[in-house]
């Protein structure tokens, strides 16, 4: 556990390694998406990495990367099913990005360099962590994008597929404060993560020099 | 008229990096000379095209009558890689400048999200041949564009005083974000 947490500090995918922007930019409208986007690359990643570290003798070196690729495709297809029978609303909501899984950098990256080179117990800490990592940036991101943007925080909305009812906390109910819509908009989502990435930095250097 | 239309708004108004967020990693990791910048954009032309086409025709005439759409993510993302793999190939044995030129950019372009995205997005917005061809190489143009936009802007900052915990991707995002915004209002 404790080297899992080390992971999300040390190596966060999308803070430190800066890997895997593109999904981190585009789901972050709402804290659902970013939740439920987070879980799923945790699901591929895990499995993913499991499957090359258990077959990892068996590949010859120059087919590494077309293999990994096939591996990691079919996890996003069985998913892509699943959602797409069991949670219609989600799988819209994440249109292209989900299928974009595959060529996510960080779950090619991860089972490039840890899963191919390292036994089962290092490939499953290593890909909780980083996937833990990932859902913990989205979350930071989507939470500042969604309070500022619309002033709500999302909880349950396209999963009242399963739950039934649907859990839209509303942030300022008393002012009739005005959302800033800029930062729901693709421009506000580069911003906030430059600004929270310089945060991110700054802490870090600190906590290094104590 | 239309089709013009198709044309500048994938290059401008719904470009692929500013609003739909794809390509953001050989975005921020090539963008750091201009010359650097305008050889990947050409290449991811060049393999957007083509994939483009054969991922569209293989759609409509193998996995729709067979009822296997539900193959497109395996299926595209390994014709992309084949492709890429093919043209590297073909440029080492007939080009060896243009090799040297172009060839370390060349494999980085199958985890490039732009390439899959792009072919996905043909289906999902459900374009004809014609409009397909015209949105692919409208949102490639649009690639190099603000890529090669975007290392000039960061050439410039190199040696501007930024606060030390802005150097870098940071204010390399904040620029983006505020070149989206321009790009947003590009109406015709």
């Amino acid at each position: 556990m404790k080297q899992i947490l080390k992971i999300v500090k040390s190596d966060n995918p999308i803070f430190v390694l800066m890997l895997g922007l593109c999904s981190s930019l585009a789901v972050t409208t709402k804290v659902e998406n970013a939740f439920l986007m987070g879980l799923c690359v945790i699901i591929v990643l895990l499995f993913s990495e499991i499957i090359a570290s258990i077959i990892k003798k068996l590949v010859p070196d120059n087919v590494k990367i077309p293999v990994y690729i096939v591996i990691i495709g079919t996890f996003v297809t069985i998913l892509e099913i699943i959602l797409d029978k069991y949670i219609h609303s989600l799988y819209e909501a994440l249109s292209i990005y989900l299928p974009l899984i595959v060529v996510n950098c960080i779950v090619l990256g991860r089972v490039l360099s840890v899963a191919s080179k390292s036994n089962l117990k290092t490939s499953i800490k290593d890909s909780l962590g980083i996937g833990l990592g990932y859902t913990i940036s989205l979350l930071a991101i989507s939470l500042v994008r969604e309070i500022i943007g619309s002033n709500s925080i999302t909880l349950i909305d396209s999963l009242s597929e399963i739950t039934g009812f649907k859990l839209v906390v509303n942030v300022f109910p008393k002012n009739n404060l005005i959302p800033m819509s800029f930062v729901s908009s693709p421009a506000g989502a580069f911003i906030i993560l430059g600004i929270l990435m310089a945060l991110f930095k700054k802490v870090g250097t600190k906590n290094e020099s104590n | 008229m239309n089709l013009i239309n198709l044309f500048v708004t994938s290059i401008f108004t719904e470009n692929i990096i500013l609003t739909k967020f794809l390509g953001i990693c050989p975005f921020m990791g090539t963008s750091k000379k201009e010359e650097t910048a305008y050889k990947m954009g050409i290449s991811v032309t060049i393999v957007v095209t083509l994939s483009s086409i054969i991922t569209y025709l293989l759609y409509k005439y193998l996995l729709v009558p067979t009822e296997t759409t539900y193959l497109k993510t395996l299926m595209f993302i390994l014709v992309i890689a084949s492709l890429v793999q093919m043209l590297e190939i073909i440029i080492k044995k007939y080009n060896k400048n243009l090799y040297k030129a172009f060839g370390i950019y060349l494999p980085l372009i199958t985890t490039n999200c732009a390439v899959l995205g792009i072919t996905l997005l043909n289906i999902s917005n459900d374009y004809n041949f014609i409009e397909m061809l015209i949105f692919s190489i409208g949102s490639s143009i649009g690639f190099t564009l603000v890529i090669y936009l975007f290392a000039s802007i960061r050439e410039y900052l190199n040696n501007k005083p930024i606060p030390e915990s802005f150097k870098g991707a940071p204010i390399a995002l904040i620029t983006a974000g505020i070149m989206a915004l321009l790009f947003m209002r590009v109406v015709i």
